[in-house]
């Protein structure tokens, strides 16, 4: 599978009064067509932001960005982040497109569906308004909605929540981009209709090839959905690896605390969730070592001591699997004993 | 949609009655004779009694409201046979401080107002607008703080201090305006030029503290959008910057000034009572205030106060009419 984004060392910096705020930090990842990544952290572990970076989303007077995002086009490859913003913006839509989590604010409310989708469209096509509304009706009916020719002229209130984050997949895949970044796209949805959404993603990327990058903090819809894994925590990747290598060997303890604090259908007996104590790092002031060392239940084991003091590398562990972790394989498999 | 504007518009027409209704109760309750005011100073009560009956004051308040309702659609005629006076549909009234119909004075006085408000209205909006989206655009940089110097002077001075400013330099010192020509009617269509020299400087007077207060709420309307999802979204999609201020951000950030601008709008209409009185422009405000204060002339206070409220009515009819052609959600509700 040849990899079709290939972000390497890429550090977002919000700088504030307060100081920087490093969003994202030596963020290495890559995707291929067809293939499902997925990023995975709690609120604030800087999930979004290096997506957001890769869409040229940011706002250049407040965002400092350095590193690389290389999209490997049919024409070359690209570097996003160095490249000028106007040929990036020729970019969004055509070869990546982005839906967001909460589809209620992400459309305009004064446009119908249909008008939204053909303004998508009529950027990177020639076409007379009624074929806008032709391809955007048959998007709607490419992602299921029922009556398509009608509701297209129908504005976003009149759609519900499931149905708009529908129309915004239409509006995305309208000119067949290489690269859908999903961010949170089921959160702010109904169970039922979250599984409705991933199956569609999952319909549509085989349909058309794409590369799904989907971001979210949802652990079940990860091991549906996902080919790989990265879990991201105070601005880096702390592991990533294939679904089994995340789900079946995790290797950092704040993988193991996610899986955790997720709750299981298959365990029989009764147990109570194990939360991770302490709260997510700020971002302006991480720790000198481990930015999880604070919340980790397993410093004591390392002896040197280094999880206080020293920010641990990406070590492989396999092939697929990396972790950012002082404590050697195996320690984690045998847990710490509850105090009490 | 039809069901819509039909409902609004009964709503309209029925407030109007009430307040039209209401403006007689007024003027009834307030305690001054005007039969007595209109009299000689070798007054009777029989003259009195006379007068109260010739300006058809010696009946209910109902039956005075319904003789002008009824006068508005035919006509009226005051006094009696042979010194009778007929005012053609649609009839506002007769002074008596005037010898005139009401609505004679009223279409004499009409096109000073609606020359100053429609052209203040304009220079506002096109100025408020533009530099709100400007500042917007330029947070924090020079064109911003600039502009919200301007908000604040705008905001603080009155147009009392600013228009007699206007008329201190620009009139009588630097003579831009010939003082003698000041307030003198030109028609529009025939003399833009002399229009212009008449209404420019009372406009531009009259714009600045709208202006001011459009820019404000321009700036914070364009910002509080741009930071919206939809407006991601759109940037998403790969539109240009220019289109997604011009398209999206516009369309959002301007709809609620539509129902701010109509109804200012709509009470410049009623008349500019300072600016008119600065600039001597002999409008509506400045033909009430004087009915108020020096004849007591009340089928004019009538008529100018039943014309203001009708006004606002009609423009608040205009604006949510408007409204439910810019978003879609109130259309369906």
């Amino acid at each position: 599978m040849s990899q079709f984004l290939e972000v390497s060392n890429l550090n977002v910096t919000f700088p504030t009064e307060d100081g920087d705020v490093r969003a994202s930090n030596e963020i290495t990842y890559s995707v291929g067509l067809g293939e499902t990544l997925a990023i995975v952290g709690e609120s604030g572990s800087g999930k979004s932001v290096s997506n957001l970076a890769v869409m040229g989303l940011h706002n250049p007077s407040r965002t400092k960005i350095t590193g690389s995002a290389v999209l490997n086009l049919s024409s070359g490859p690209v570097d996003v982040i160095s490249a000028p913003t106007e040929s990036v913006r020729k970019l969004r839509g055509k070869e990546m497109s982005m839906i967001f989590q909460d589809p209620m604010s992400a459309l305009h409310p004064f446009f119908s569906i249909g008008d939204q989708i053909a303004e998508a469209w009529h950027l990177y096509n020639k076409g007379s308004k009624k074929d806008g509304i032709k391809k955007a009706t048959e998007m709607l009916e490419l992602v299921g909605i029922p009556d398509a020719a009608n509701r297209v002229n129908d504005y976003p209130h009149q759609f519900s929540g499931g149905m708009r984050q529908r129309a915004m997949i239409a509006m995305a895949l309208v000119n067949n981009p290489a690269l859908l970044i999903a961010d949170e796209p089921t959160t702010a949805l109904d169970v039922t209709v979250q599984s409705q959404i991933l199956t569609l993603l999952k319909n549509l990327q085989k349909e058309l090839n794409m590369a799904i990058i989907l971001i979210t903090h949802d652990l079940g819809v990860v091991a549906e959905f996902a080919d790989r894994i990265c879990v991201m925590y105070g601005g880096r990747i702390v592991e990533s690896g294939s679904v089994e290598d995340i789900f079946y060997r995790p290797s950092h303890p704040y993988t193991l605390g996610l899986l955790n604090s997720v709750p299981r259908l298959s365990s029989g007996t009764s147990h109570r969730l194990k939360a991770i104590p302490g709260q997510p790092p700020s971002l302006i002031e991480l720790p000198a070592g481990c930015a999880f060392a604070p919340r980790c239940e397993y410093v004591s084991r390392v002896t040197s001591g280094a999880c206080l003091t020293q920010v641990p590398q990406l070590i492989e562990k396999s092939t697929s699997h990396s972790s950012r972790c002082h404590l050697s394989a195996g320690e984690l498999n045998n847990p710490v004993k509850d105090k009490a | 949609m039809f069901s819509y504007v039909s409902r609004r518009l009964l709503y309209t027409v029925i407030l109007l009655l009430i307040v039209s209704l209401t403006i007689f109760f007024i003027f009834d309750l307030i305690p001054v004779d005007p039969a007595r005011l209109v009299c000689s100073k070798q007054c009777t009560p029989s003259l009195v009694e006379a007068n109260r009956h010739r300006l058809g004051l010696d009946v209910s308040v109902f039956e005075q409201w319904w003789r002008f309702l009824v006068g508005l659609f035919a006509g009226r005629t005051f006094g009696e046979e042979g010194i009778a006076i007929t005012c053609a549909a649609p009839a506002l009234g007769y002074s008596f401080s005037r010898h005139e119909c009401v609505t004679t004075i009223v279409a004499e006085a009409f096109p000073f107002t609606l020359s100053l408000a429609l052209g203040a209205f304009i220079l506002w909006l096109s100025v408020g607008i533009s530099l709100g989206v400007l500042s917007a655009r330029k947070k924090g940089k020079f064109a911003d703080r600039a502009s919200s110097v301007f908000v604040l002077v705008g905001t603080s001075l009155p147009t009392f201090i600013s228009g007699i400013l206007v008329v201190l330099f620009i009139v009588l010192k630097f003579n831009l305006v010939n003082p003698l020509e000041l307030g003198n009617w030109h028609n529009p269509f025939t003399d833009p030029f002399g229009w212009l020299q008449t209404f420019f400087f009372p406009c531009a007077t009259l714009a600045l503290a709208y202006a001011a207060t459009y820019t404000r709420f321009t700036r914070s309307n364009v910002i509080e959008t741009s930071s919206e999802d939809f407006i991601r979204t759109a940037r998403a999609k790969g539109l240009s910057e220019k289109v997604i201020l011009r398209k999206h951000t516009l369309r959002a950030a301007l709809a609620p000034i539509v129902t701010i601008a109509g109804l200012d709008f709509a009470g410049l209409l009623g008349g500019a009572i300072i600016t008119e009185g600065i600039f001597g422009l002999n409008g509506l405000g400045k033909l009430s205030i004087k009915a108020v204060t020096q004849t007591y002339d009340l089928p004019i206070i009538v008529a100018t106060t039943l014309i203001a409220s009708a006004f606002v009515l009609i423009m608040n009819l205009i604006v949510d009419i408007a409204y439910a052609f810019i978003d879609p959600r109130v259309r369906t509700s």
